[in-house]
């Protein structure tokens, strides 16, 4: 019973969040699923059929695998657990097979691993800075955090009812981000290393590991004003780095736009939040300058920039234009009606905690909003009844059946650029950091 | 309230739960001929919206009692015929008279569990806000903690028909409660006129508004009052029943189809005590039909005497609530023809009282949602049980850190174990004793559950498993009762308010 009381006392909050939204995804495992179930299950079948050496070349499904070889070894040993639930959806040629069990085991796979991502929001969530400390919970900025990383609704209903595995794919980003802020730097690189190998979706930060890493752990110390001081290099780093990091040159991908931010890391390093500020700008960049970027794209950019709302004012209004408007774009992905419910209030559910709980952890500075910014996002409300509600009973449907989506993507469009570009003023415009103070 | 976004967020999570699990399936999905509760609400829609006021009592060749007819009072029928011509605008076919039977389809379900959820997000689910905002003498934290913890009690979720007898109950106990006593008489009496079970519920209304009665004086306020509340009865009443005045024979077979005591003691396997007994002595062979009426209506009113007494004496609404709790259980416990389902009736009064007992309450709780495990298998609803059921006990263990508040005091057990104590100076030990119970009614849930789901009963008890769901039930319904401890007890015991 002791043991008991010590699990269920004050501390266990984390716990309680993080056991809270694994049961919500438990309820989630009946909705609607895309396509991208299906890719999966394949990936299953072929990993677990076929021979490495075929499975690159397997083309009996239009679903091909077209992740780095990483994911396929973690798709192979998902189909050693998964033989054991129903043996049938290892079969190559089970086109769309999805039994009950089938359904089961796949959405249990991804709240399964979800369990890095636990983990890693709680290794970020000691990196946040206790300094505003409140005697108050809910007004902390570590609970603030976990719940908005925990609770986030882009990764909800992209992960448990769209059907992906972004859940342990981010934690491994978050983690990687973490140790970076608490200077493990070896650590953090072959983390990130590693999540190259699993998406290579994640090249678009990588200009941002790659700089601030030789920036500010190559060269092992600054000069008074902060500028390189040339002969602090360690070649022992930089090997030790090389050996452990691929960068692939991330131009041919985009993110053009980001290489300003990419030299303010070089010339003006502003420690590990400086680095999270041009991660989240690379991220930014590719997802709006990039080649056949997906909505989905948006969460990496909208997670990590979490870390930064609960620090400072200026970052959580940005964070609040760009996580409300990117989570809205995501809405045309779930367009069957009984999940309708489920993401208006999902959406609500996190648009209104995340904006009353960062106007209350900051409600001694200026306002978060102007009066421009609250009309933005209040007008996403009519936006919503409009394309759900109105637009299928005129006539233009038939006509115009594409305006729905029309006007989501040019109102959440007008929204990130906002964010893009207010974040990119303030990496300019941000003091760096002090010159011999201990980051 | 400062904080409003937590609770904002707190009922944005409630409904979310509620809607993922209504994604499940519904009682009697895919199974002729009878099919199951969804089919007998859309059948009421049927009849309601086809036939007229005059015949939906009735036998006839447009409507056999035989296949779900009307057995709850007016306002049901009304609201089914409300619904009916929401679904009649969308597609006529639903509500058919005779074809539609057993229409069952992905656009039907979606509109039958839309009405449900519209009626928790209007009746219920503010009551729930209004009530927890309006206790006393607890933080903001915990308020909105007690809302948490109400809104996501499994049964509620799970059961898949409207609770709206139950949210205008609520509506009721807050009036009451507030001063507001007329308005809370009307709600109630409309509740009683949604279900009858609400009569549960209906003495301690009548013995909190006559002591509030008394204290004001019957000679002057009281009287009054005593008038108003008699008054509003009586309107709501005749207001909910004017079409069937008409004839005596209409109001007759109204009553008929809602006290059906020709079905015998009990039904089914319910956790209650007749059932229980049952196991070893037969009640049902050995006493004939009326004297099992007439012991049943005995015991009962035994039972919840002392409770209803005490209360007309000093009205109190921390009183009222718990009188609530004593009057529901004992009904349960010793009644005529109970349901499995009535175990919602004794829940709703004990989520009140969460915040003053929260150990026992939510070990009630959990228990009652076990209770209703045989039902919830046969609707195909094992998953979202174990994942609310578990959801509730986080939220609680959290919130009111129940297991570091066992204390004799707190469980409300002092004036019980002083009272031992005169005869045996060594019973210290009573916190002990339940907690360890605790434990081993959560181990057996789990087990029952378990064993229920994978293994067949042997062939000559084919009940057993729900058999002995009942006895567990049964035990901590019964401890749960002496828990309240002997009213008179109450008032020796200076800490027990």
């Amino acid at each position: 019973m002791a043991a008991l009381s010590v699990m269920t006392g004050g501390g266990s909050w984390f716990l309680a969040l993080a056991l809270g939204v694994t049961l919500l995804k438990c309820l989630l495992i009946p909705t609607y699923h895309s396509t991208d179930f299906e890719v999966h299950r394949n990936w299953l079948a072929i990993t677990h059929s076929l021979p490495i050496s075929q499975w690159y070349y397997e083309a009996t499904s239009e679903w091909t695998l077209d992740y780095p070889p990483f994911f396929a070894w973690f798709e192979y040993a998902l189909s050693h657990v998964a033989k054991y639930f129903d043996q049938e959806m290892l079969n190559v040629h089970n086109l769309n097979y999805s039994s009950s069990r089938t359904l089961l085991f796949q959405r249990f796979s991804v709240i399964f691993t979800d369990a890095l991502f636990v983990y890693a929001v709680h290794e970020c969530c000691k990196c946040v800075d206790g300094k505003k400390a409140c005697k108050e919970l809910t007004e902390k900025p570590k609970f603030i955090l976990s719940v908005l990383l925990l609770w986030n609704f882009g990764l909800l209903i992209v992960d448990h009812i769209h059907f992906q595995y972004n859940g342990f794919l981010f934690g491994l980003m978050l983690l990687s981000i973490a140790r970076l802020f608490q200077k493990r730097h070896m650590e953090g690189a072959f983390l990130f290393a590693v999540l190259l190998h699993f998406k290579h979706i994640y090249l678009y930060v990588a200009p941002a590991y790659g700089i601030y890493l030789l920036r500010s752990y190559c060269f092992t110390a600054n000069k008074p004003d902060g500028s390189i001081r040339w002969n602090s290099f360690s070649f022992v780093r930089l090997i030790s780095l090389g050996l452990t990091v691929f960068l692939v040159s991330a131009l041919s991908l985009g993110p053009f736009l980001a290489l300003p931010s990419i030299f303010c890391l070089w010339f003006k390093p502003q420690g590990p939040r400086g680095f999270l500020r041009c991660l989240i700008l690379c991220a930014l960049s590719s997802f709006m300058f990039g080649w056949h970027v997906h909505e989905k794209a948006i969460l990496l950019a909208i997670l990590p920039m979490s870390l930064l709302s609960v620090g400072k004012a200026g970052d959580a209004s940005i964070f609040l234009i760009l996580s409300t408007t990117g989570h809205y774009s995501l809405f045309p992905l779930l367009f069957t009606a009984p999940e309708l419910p489920i993401k208006i209030l999902l959406m609500l559910l996190f648009t209104i905690y995340s904006i009353s709980s960062l106007k209350t952890l900051f409600r001694k500075e200026k306002p978060l909003f102007n009066w421009m910014e609250t009309f933005y996002l209040l007008g996403l409300g009519p936006l919503e009844v409009f394309c759900e509600f109105v637009f299928p009973f005129t006539s233009w449907k038939l006509k115009y059946p594409f305006i729905p989506l029309l006007l989501t993507s040019v109102y959440c469009a007008v929204g990130i650029t906002y964010a893009w570009f207010k974040l990119y003023v303030s990496v300019f415009t941000d003091p760096p950091v002090g010159k011999t103070k201990k980051q | 309230m400062e904080k409003w976004y937590l609770m904002t967020a707190v009922v944005l999570l409630g409904l979310t739960v509620r809607w993922t699990v209504s994604l499940n399936s519904y009682s009697g999905a895919g199974k002729p001929p009878m099919f199951g509760d969804y089919e007998a609400q859309r059948h009421w829609q049927e009849i309601t919206f086809n036939l007229p006021i005059k015949q939906w009592y009735f036998n006839s060749s447009d409507n056999n009692l035989q296949y779900w007819g009307l057995d709850y009072p007016p306002l049901t029928a009304y609201h089914s015929l409300l619904c009916a011509y929401v679904a009649q605008f969308i597609n006529p076919d639903w509500i058919a008279l005779h074809s539609s039977r057993g229409y069952e389809s992905q656009a039907h379900k979606l509109f039958m569990r839309a009405t449900v959820l519209i009626a928790d997000l209007l009746i219920y689910i503010p009551a729930v806000v209004l009530h927890c905002c309006c206790l006393k003498e607890i933080s903001t934290k915990k308020k909105i903690a007690n809302a948490l913890c109400i809104l996501l009690y499994p049964g509620l979720i799970l059961i898949d028909y409207g609770h709206f007898h139950l949210g205008l109950a609520l509506w009721g106990v807050l009036g009451v409660s507030c001063d507001w006593d007329l308005l809370g008489s009307l709600a109630f009496c409309l509740a009683v006129n949604y279900k009858q079970m609400e009569l549960y519920h209906s003495l301690p209304f009548f013995c909190f508004l006559l002591g509030k009665c008394f204290k004001k004086g019957l000679k002057g306020k009281g009287f009054v009052l005593f008038v108003k509340l008699a008054g509003t009865v009586v309107a709501s009443f005749t207001l909910c029943w004017l079409p069937f005045f008409t004839e005596r024979a209409q109001a007759l077979q109204v009553l008929r189809r809602l006290f059906p005591v020709d079905r015998g003691l009990f039904e089914d396997k319910v956790a209650n005590i007749w059932c229980s007994v049952s196991v070893f002595l037969k009640i049902k062979d050995i006493l004939p039909h009326h004297v099992q009426i007439i012991v049943s209506f005995c015991l009962t009113l035994l039972s919840l005497l002392p409770a209803c007494v005490k209360l007309t004496l000093q009205p109190s609404p921390k009183g009222f609530r718990f009188t609530l709790v004593s009057c529901a259980l004992s009904f349960f416990l010793f009644s005529f023809q109970v349901h499995e389902k009535s175990i919602l009736l004794v829940s709703l009064p004990v989520c009140l009282v969460l915040s003053e007992i929260p150990f026992m309450s939510t070990w009630f709780l959990l228990v009652s949602t076990f209770s209703m495990l045989p039902l919830l298998l046969k609707d195909d609803l094992l998953m979202p049980s174990v994942v609310t059921t578990m959801a509730f006990f986080i939220a609680c263990a959290t919130s009111f850190s129940i297991f570091e508040k066992t204390s004799e005091e707190e469980l409300r057990l002092k004036s019980f174990s002083v009272s031992v104590r005169k005869h045996l100076p060594r019973f210290t030990f009573l916190p002990r004793i339940i907690q360890h119970l605790f434990i081993i009614s959560v181990i057996t849930m789990v087990l029952l559950t378990l064993m229920t789901v994978t293994l067949d009963p042997p062939q000559k008890l084919p009940d057993l498993f729900s058999v002995l769901d009942s006895w567990l039930i049964n035990s901590v319904t019964s401890l749960r009762k002496s828990g309240r401890g002997d009213p008179r007890q109450r008032e020796e015991a200076p800490f027990t308010r």
